[in-house]
């Protein structure tokens, strides 16, 4: 198991990068874009993609517990280093290369402590309020289908 | 910070030339032949040691090297392969200084010659027509190399090593973007 309290090399825990790094991937590209044009990009340098593949995904499917190959999954990813030598990475669904690659970069400017704040409040926050907002929606939506078995009950 | 650079700019084609490269070098040993894909690589490693690298090793290859924690690093997230400190284990050897002893690397066993390891050297210069007489296979009458910046006893090792044919060593000259490889079934006689 992974630690919460992990710090690597740049003083990141690996739970708050895991949390930037998955609300980037879920988010879609075009409203990374639409964040990010509140912040000023560095100049930075592509080391590897955007580029298109299929990751395995394997779970506990079977009755047995064992690692099961449950199907692959089209994924884009892309590493980037920005010019001070920040390296950022993401792996994101699809093949939204856009995407995968303002997301490295996100990656990149959030583990730089001078600008952590400020990504974390233009773009962070703002992904992760949009995304329990989307959440809450799909909850009330199926909410209003929910059957209570006890009123069925008591209306016979 | 990290000093990460690029890999291959195609990482496909790139690899896949790089790979018919040594492939014709591997099948013509002696014979000089040029690596044409370039990968930005930190020094000390040059372009066709890099590009041979990239194109041959990956997770299931531990890489044993004298080239220093940029190298690894670079190599490592490009090709994904691990590095051990074991040179035994390797399945790659990577010398860009002066080159382990033969007889220190995974020659294979009797059984499986091929889980050897390939010596990837770098040298200083290539020159074909003058130095060693190559023989074996591959080679239709004789063809001749001249390697500098190699051990002045490899060509005693070699003998040594030709001595244990199946097992040995298979290994690959690199300089600037030129390489040469010597197959462990080529006879090397001094010019």
């Amino acid at each position: 198991m992974p630690d919460d309290h992990d710090i690597s090399a740049t003083g990141v825990s690996t739970e708050a990068r895991r949390r930037w790094m998955g609300l980037l991937a879920r988010a879609s590209g075009d409203a990374i874009q639409r964040l990010a044009e509140g912040l000023d990009l560095p100049a930075f340098q592509r080391i590897r993609g955007p580029e298109t593949g299929l990751v395995m995904l394997r779970g506990r499917a079977g009755g047995d517990g064992a690692a099961f190959n449950l199907g692959e999954m089209t994924t884009t990813r892309c590493t980037i280093r920005t010019a001070d030598g920040q390296v950022g990475h993401a792996y994101v669904a699809g093949r939204d290369a856009r995407q995968a690659e303002l997301a490295a970069v996100m990656d990149a400017l959030l583990q730089d402590p001078d600008r952590h704040g400020s990504v974390m409040d233009v773009v962070i926050t703002p992904l992760a309020e949009a995304e329990a907002a989307r959440h809450a929606l799909r909850a009330r939506r199926a909410a209003a289908t929910r059957v209570e078995f006890l009123a069925m009950a008591t209306m016979r | 910070m990290s000093c990460l650079r690029p890999g291959f700019a195609s990482p496909v084609l790139d690899a896949q030339a790089s790979f018919r490269a040594v492939l014709d070098a591997m099948s013509r040993p002696g014979r000089i032949v040029t690596l044409a894909a370039h990968a930005p690589a930190p020094a000390p490693l040059n372009q066709a040691a890099a590009a041979a690298l990239l194109t041959l090793a990956d997770a299931e290859t531990p890489v044993w090297s004298d080239a220093g924690a940029d190298v690894a690093e670079w190599l490592g997230f490009h090709a994904g392969c691990a590095f051990t400190p074991q040179i035994r284990q390797a399945r790659f050897v990577l010398a860009t200084g002066a080159a382990p002893a033969l007889a220190t690397i995974n020659a294979g066993t009797e059984e499986e010659p091929q889980s050897s390891a390939t010596l990837i050297c770098q040298v200083e210069a290539l020159v074909a027509g003058e130095g060693w007489r190559l023989t074996g296979p591959g080679i239709e009458t004789e063809h001749r190399l001249r390697v500098f910046g190699l051990a002045e006893d490899f060509l005693a090792q070699w003998q040594v090593q030709r001595a244990r044919f199946p097992r040995g060593v298979d290994v690959l000259l690199c300089a600037g973007s030129r390489i040469a490889a010597l197959p462990r079934s080529v006879t090397i006689r001094e010019g």
